[in-house]
């Protein structure tokens, strides 16, 4: 991946495993939100190939991605400000529904009865994380920790086959990473295959099966946590020396 | 639709039902006429601009487009009128279709240089190609909308011809606002990215808002030349572009009701400054700068309270 | 006379008019990659250009370059003062928002045009003279020369200024990158404002060279303005010596097609071309492929 004369992703191979929590770890700079972007269609790949379930991905569009299986949450909590907090989630739903143009303009009673069923499903999602209550909101006026989970609920209303997150944890406080982490593992019981880029070690350390270290654009080392948190050469990197 | 909207459709009814009652001046209802029209237009101008978020300058050379067509096919070709209106309107369609998808891809400003580009080319066209449109001295003789048997010769018939049609568009528009495809819209004007990654694919629906919008336009001046039964260059003109954007931000871009009043007000304006003809431009000029730079969200909404905002 | 010298005639022609659509075009590039936003007032800057020109020299009787210096700042005056009032004090930074505003300032500028000039075409008198001289057959008139010289003049002096001053690198600090240039404590707002002056000066000395060719009235501007659009796009939007090959190709080809096919047509050239490129090659001609594909 090729940024003007800057080579932020080179020759990465990454796998990841279904139904468990991967973390990619690395320096500032290293191209984690790189791969990310790359992976949902933001930037397509200048080089190589991504691999989905078998399928290439790198040429196709963000909405095909998404429609495939792949959904996101982003660094900076991206919610659509000019809807409320239902609505923000209902558009999660997007890809598993329907109802047109047409069906919307005429009102037909198809797109009736599918807006029910995206209410309701939103609605659910909302009481996972607890935050039902506050449907009608504008997305605005909620806390930073309960914007990332109307995002994350956004995102897993589509019921992504991967979902993955970035930097779930940052800007929350003790109490608020530790509910995080806590709803992640909940969600890698009920199946979730999870991928998150993180900056916070501890969380990392606790809840993830698999570590990747990226730096420059390349993969350093990858193993469990444990193993990762003794790898000389991440160590280096993280002094700077790498 | 939410219980606030109907309501305030069934008023709206009422009132737009007693209004030639009550008035009994024809030229009043001439002017309400002219304003069902360009509220046509601007609903379809605001969904997007409002939902999604980009600018069209060319909404006067669809306008055009529908009202020369169907002058063309009615006159010159002899078509039965609801075919060849139907026909005009589907050209239309098409030709904003072929005119979306390259520029929609492209940042907004692009959309409104290729809208104005393509204006200004209908405007000379239709005065050039003479022995087709009639050239500067117009089209005329274009026959008055007749359903069955019911020929619609009269302001007062046309009125409510009019109303009801825009009524309809109204409400149409509406349920569109409030289903799956309007909140995708929504989601797409605050952030296209974002909306793309949710799984919404944003092109696709920028494009059939696009033609949508071209549509109602076109459809607004097949409905015209009808109604005048002469039209003229002028139907084509970039002014008429600038003069319905102006209402759509003087309504309040996302607001269909402000929309409502943004195009009788507007339609109303122009009339009651005849009298300074020569300062009409320079006060629309004022006007739309003064309300960009200090009411970017439209007039209405803060004139009414945040009733009026994006659910409306 | 022979094909050639006709061809030649066109082609001397086209370049002429071309030359004004080169600087009408880097009036449109300087803003736009000082703030992103398209000035539709910048057509309105052309034919002001003209009509103050007019009103110095004709009406007032003032010598020619003192009437040509007093019209470049007046017109550099009007487009200081669109930067400084609506554009800075717009409640809303949406660039499609500011763009909207200078349509509306091109409108109140056409509307003040009309009150105050009237709506008859006015005119000026070439700078040196009519007689055409002939060259290789072809008639060329010595407004054309001035008007190469001076166009060439000013690019040069912008170039330099742009690449050499202080200031000029300053512009081209913002351009590039609005927030560094902000850390690094370039006053952003008086670089931004001090683009819209010399768009309005550039647009100024356009209208006044064009005017003896192609006499003005207060709605020339729409037209200029979206032909010189349609040369920054053609060669490239943001990019000066595109601004410059997409101001002279497009004088080219108008004058060729006038010449050639129809002279009624000549004006939808301008825009078939502009939709050409921006449905096939939407960075330009000279342009990077940069364009955002949102």
């Amino acid at each position: 991946m090729r940024f003007g004369g800057l080579e932020a992703l080179q020759e990465l191979s990454l796998n990841f495993q279904p139904q468990k929590i991967a973390a990619i770890i690395g320096p500032n700079g290293a191209g984690k939100t790189t791969l990310l972007n790359a992976i949902s269609g933001i930037y397509p790949a200048d080089e190589g190939e991504i691999y989905f379930l078998g399928q290439p991905i790198s040429q196709l569009s963000p909405h095909q991605i998404a429609q495939l299986g792949i959904n996101r949450t982003f660094q900076q909590v991206q919610l659509f400000t000019n809807l409320n907090v239902l609505e923000n989630v209902m558009v999660g739903l997007h890809p598993r529904t329907k109802s047109g143009f047409l069906s919307g303009l005429f009102h037909l009673p198809r797109e009736r009865e599918e807006e029910h069923w995206i209410r309701k499903q939103a609605q659910e999602a909302l009481e996972f994380f607890g935050l039902l209550t506050k449907a009608d909101w504008p997305a605005t006026s909620l806390s930073m920790a309960e914007q990332k989970k109307v995002e994350m609920a956004r995102a897993l209303a589509n019921e992504p086959k991967l979902l993955m997150l970035d930097e779930p944890v940052a800007g929350l406080n003790l109490r608020e990473m530790e509910a995080m982490a806590a709803m992640l593992l909940k969600l890698k019981e009920k199946g979730q295959t999870i991928v998150l880029v993180e900056h916070n070690m501890d969380l990392v350390m606790s809840i993830a099966d698999w570590v990747i270290v990226l730096n420059h654009g390349t993969k350093i080392a990858e193993g469990v946590p444990a193993e990762v948190q003794r790898n000389e050469r991440v160590i280096a990197a993280y002094l700077g020396s790498g | 639709m939410g219980k606030n909207n109907k309501t305030f459709l069934f008023l709206l009814a009422i009132l737009i039902l007693i209004f030639p009652w009550a008035v009994r001046n024809n030229y009043f209802l001439m002017v309400l006429n002219v304003a069902a029209l360009n509220f046509i237009v601007v609903i379809g101008l605001n969904l997007l601009m409002g939902y999604a978020g980009q600018i069209s300058l060319g909404q006067g050379a669809f306008f055009g487009l529908g009202a020369y067509l169907t002058a063309i096919f009615t006159v010159t070709l002899g078509l039965p009128l609801w075919p060849a209106m139907g026909l005009s309107l589907l050209i239309t369609a098409l030709v904003a279709y072929i005119i979306g998808v390259p520029t929609l891809k492209l940042e907004g400003h692009y959309l409104v240089m290729a809208t104005l580009g393509f204006n200004v080319i209908t405007y000379i066209l239709s005065i050039q190609l003479e022995p087709v449109t009639g050239g500067p001295s117009g089209f005329a003789g274009i026959p008055r909308l007749q359903i069955g048997g019911l020929i619609l010769d009269s302001d007062k018939k046309m009125y409510f011809l009019l109303w009801a049609v825009s009524l309809l568009v109204f409400i149409l528009s509406l349920n569109l606002i409030h289903s799956r495809v309007g909140r995708a819209l929504a989601a797409l004007s605050h952030n296209e990215i974002v909306a793309k990654c949710a799984g919404i694919p944003t092109e696709n629906y920028k494009i059939k808002i696009f033609v949508f919008s071209a549509f109602l336009a076109s459809l607004a001046g097949a409905l015209y030349a009808h109604y005048f039964t002469f039209i003229s260059p002028g139907t084509f003109s970039f002014f008429y572009s600038i003069q319905v954007v102006t209402m759509v931000l003087v309504g309040g871009i996302g607001s269909l009701w402000g929309s409502l009043c943004g195009a009788i007000l507007l339609t109303v304006l122009p009339e009651l400054l005849h009298p300074v003809k020569e300062y009409n431009v320079l006060i629309y000029g004022l006007i739309l700068m003064l309300i960009l730079v200090f009411f970017p969200r439209g007039l209405l909404p803060v004139l009414v309270g945040t009733l009026w905002g994006k659910k409306a | 006379m022979t094909f050639t010298a006709q061809f030649l005639q066109f082609l001397i022609s086209g370049l002429t008019t071309g030359s004004t659509y080169s600087l009408i075009a880097i009036g449109f590039s300087l803003i736009h990659n000082a703030t992103g936003i398209v000035n539709f007032a910048q057509g309105e800057f052309v034919m002001l250009g003209g009509m103050f020109m007019i009103t110095f020299y004709t009406f007032s009787h003032l010598p020619m370059i003192v009437s040509f210096i007093l019209t470049l700042i007046s017109v550099a005056a009007v487009g200081f003062l669109l930067e400084y009032g609506p554009i800075r004090r717009a409640k809303s930074k949406d660039i499609l928002i500011l763009v909207m505003i200078t349509v509306g300032a091109s409108i109140t500028i056409k509307g003040l045009s009309m009150i105050i000039w009237g709506k008859n075409p006015l005119n000026l008198p070439p700078f040196s003279g009519e007689d055409p001289f002939l060259f290789w057959g072809a008639a060329v008139m010595p407004q054309s020369l001035w008007i190469f010289g001076l166009t060439l003049g000013m690019v040069f002096t912008l170039h330099y200024f742009l690449k050499n001053t202080m200031v000029g690198k300053a512009m081209r600090a913002v351009a590039a990158s609005r927030r560094s240039a902000l850390l690094t404590g370039i006053p952003v707002n008086r670089m931004i404002l001090l683009s819209f002056t010399i768009s309005g000066a550039l647009g100024a000395a356009a209208g006044i060279m064009l005017t003896p060719i192609t006499t003005t009235s207060y709605d020339v501007g729409a037209m200029l303005g979206l032909k010189g659009f349609s040369a920054a796009i053609l060669g490239g939007y943001g990019s000066m010596p595109g601004a410059v090959w997409g101001g002279l190709l497009l004088g080219v080809f108008e004058s060729l097609s006038a010449g050639f096919i129809s002279s009624e047509y000549k004006d939808v050239v301008a825009f078939l071309i502009l939709l050409i490129i921006l449905f096939f090659k939407p960075s330009g001609l000279l342009g990077q492929g940069k364009i955002k594909r949102v």
